[in-house]
Order: C-alpha cells, then structure tokens, then sequence
C-alpha cells in the first residue's frame, strides 16, 4: 500500500529533516525517489516548483510528491483524488514529528538551550548538514537532468555554471534565475 | 499600532490569518519567512516580546522539521497551548498546500514529459536547481565554520550518500552520527577544561 509507505517515509523524513529544506532533499532523494516511486527527472521539477512558489521547500514539496506518488507507483491511482488523499498525508506527516516535539519539548528545550549537551549535538550536526546539502547537489548531477549527448550536457553545464554564479555572486532571488533558464531551456533545445 | 490582547477571545483566528498570510506571500521558506514571522508577532501585533521570540526561534531551529512550522507551533503553543499551535500550524501549511495542489492538478508527470514546450523550459529549469543547491552548501559550510580540520566530515559525509551503497549512503546514518560525535566530543572537551581548571596548571 503506496500510502502507508508514504507515511513510514515522511515520518523519517519529518523525524531526522534537519537543517532546513535543503538538508531536506538528501532524504527525500533517499526515501521517495530511491524507491522509484517518482523520477529523478520529477523530483528535480518539484524542487524547481517548490522554490518559485510562495511558503517553505518541505511543506511544497511533500504536497506535490504526494500528489503524484501514488500515481506513478499504481497508474490506476493516478486520479485527482488518489492524489489529494497523498497529498494531505504527506504534508501532514512531514510536520507531525516536529509538531509534537515543539509542542512537548520546547519548554525543556528552552530551559536547556545553553545546555552541553545541546551545544555539543549542534556543534556535531552542523559539519554533516553541509555534506547532506552537497550530497542532495552531487545526487542531481545526474544523465537525466543534465542530459547525456553532448549538446544538451554542454548547455546544462552552461546553465548550471551561470545560474551559480548568478546566485552566488549577485544575491539575484532563485526565483528569477530558473525563470531564466527555463527561457534558455525554450530558446535552447 | 496598539499592544493586542493575548486573552482576545478573536486570538486563534487572528493568529491563523497572519500565518496564513506569511505563508501565501513569502517566497523562500526558512529564514525568509523568520524576518517577516518577526515583524509581525514581536512589532505589529505585540503577542511576543523580542526575547521571548528569540528563545523560541532556538527552540524551533534545534529541533528537526521545517524551520517555519516549527516558529509557528512554537508561538501558537506560547499564546493559546495546543489549540494555538494547531491553528497557527494550519496557517503556515495551507497556502502552500493549496497553491501547490492547484499547480499539480495540471503540471504532471506526462505533461511535463510529453509537452514539447513545457519539456523544454524544464530541461532549462533542472541544472538551475543543481546551481540553487550549490550555493547553500558554500553558505552553511561558512556558517558551521568548516576548516582544514572539520572538512573531512562533510565530504565523507556526501560522497557515501552519493556512491547509494546498502547501509552506508543513509543519511540518516550521518544525522545520528553527527549529534552523538558532538556530544562525545563537547562533554569531553569541557569536563577536560573544567578538570584543568580545577586542578589549575595541570592541562
């Protein structure tokens, strides 16, 4: 049952989703793509629609991953429907980990936050949500996004080399940047 | 600007329509959403004092989870217990959910596969999205103040996850690794100081 497995997957991914929606991604990769359950290709136009629309990574990308999930694991699942229920499972069970350990815990959390032990797990959580971003980068490097013959791989090399500098060095917003390159995409190929 | 009322029998609904309306207008997530999340508790609607926030913002970032449901269970759980939480939870999810859904209904699978200029645009838009998640690695590595000493720990860290073989390319693996290392590390690391202090010039 695709939904229950959905479930299992998105209470990890709620659970150990430390370190903000990029961090994020590693387990989504991890989770839902590793299964089949949807393409490398879809996973990274999610990523895509969930940073140029408004509210946080997690929420939108959980909502669009459970929306199509169920169809492209059962095609007789893959009606609006099959699809709304997958969507209000997973963006329910991505928050439902940290629901009740901000309800129940914040108090001690608080009382604790100069705490060694705290301190000590954040300082050893920090190096290793550098490494989850970059694995999440390096895990999209991949034939299916950049392409495998040799125009399609050049300007995706193009594009990614630009786009990064275009983040990294002018603060333009992400935004703009895949408008950008999804009219190089159009003028392009 | 007056200072509302915490006790507002019009509280959870109020408190719901300022997350709902952070959620549909603020693009990016995350610390995106904090500055404004901020300026909307702390100076226009006076429910939390800046301290109060603050503390709560460290409670929302050291747990796992997306960072803008976290502060906004947090302040709902300060000003009105479970109930507050839900409501603001609420607030913060469903604009995205609903923005999302309407856009999923039409941009599947199959249309972005077999359009030829929707599959176009997105074969544009995917090595964009690699560039967008390579920057944050640069950003969080100078955050976490990553050095000649420390570097090994991310780059081990993504390259198992990346090489996908059984047991070792779980990220999971590397979250429970990373807390509990830390915590051996700094409990040593300051029983040691303290020792040392104790025992004065000895270490």
């Amino acid at each position: 049952m695709i939904y229950l497995k959905l479930i299992w997957s998105y209470l990890k991914i709620g659970l150990f989703g430390f370190g903000g929606g990029y961090a994020m991604l590693a387990l989504i990769e991890r989770e839902i793509v590793g299964p089949g359950w949807i393409s490398e290709q879809m996973f990274t136009d999610i990523v895509a629609i969930s940073q140029m629309t408004p509210g946080p990574i997690g929420i939108n990308s959980a909502t669009y991953i459970g929306y199509v999930a169920p169809g492209q694991y059962d095609p007789s699942l893959a009606s609006p429907l099959w699809g709304l229920l997958g969507s209000v499972i997973c963006t329910l069970v991505v928050v439902l980990p940290s629901f009740v350990l901000v309800a129940y815990t914040s108090h001690l959390i608080a009382r604790h936050k100069d705490s060694v032990v705290i301190k000590g797990i954040f300082a050893g959580l920090r190096p290793v949500v550098v490494g989850l971003i970059a694995s999440a980068a390096l895990l999209l490097m991949n034939g299916e996004n950049f392409g495998t013959d040799t125009y399609h791989l050049g300007w995706s090399v193009f594009i990614c080399l630009i786009s990064f500098l275009a983040v990294y060095l002018t603060k333009i917003h992400p935004i703009f940047v895949i408008i950008a390159a999804g009219v190089m995409g159009l003028i392009i190929y | 600007m007056t200072c509302e009322n915490r006790n507002d029998r019009g509280l959870l609904p109020r408190l719901f329509l300022t997350f709902f309306k952070i959620g549909a207008f603020t693009f990016g997530g995350g610390w995106a959403m904090i500055s404004i999340i901020e300026k909307e508790i702390v100076d226009k609607h006076r429910w939390i004092d800046r301290g109060e926030f603050l503390d709560l913002l460290a409670v929302a970032q050291s747990l796992p989870g997306i960072l803008a449901v976290n502060i906004s269970v947090a302040v709902g759980d300060r000003l009105r217990g479970m109930k507050g939480s839900v409501w603001a939870a609420l607030g913060t999810i469903l604009p995205s959910f609903m923005i999302i859904l309407a856009i999923a209904v039409f941009l599947t699978p199959d249309l972005i596969k077999s359009n030829p200029v929707v599959s176009r645009i997105f074969m544009g838009i995917r090595p964009a999205v690699v560039a967008l998640i390579v920057a944050p690695v640069i950003s969080s590595a100078r955050a976490a103040k990553i050095s000649w000493r420390t570097i090994a720990i991310p780059v081990v860290t993504a390259l198992l996850i990346w090489s996908k073989w059984p047991v070792v390319s779980n990220p999971i693996l590397y979250i429970v690794l990373g807390g509990a290392g830390g915590y051996l590390w700094y409990t040593r690391h300051n029983y040691a100081k303290a020792a040392g202090g104790r025992k004065g010039e000895r270490k």
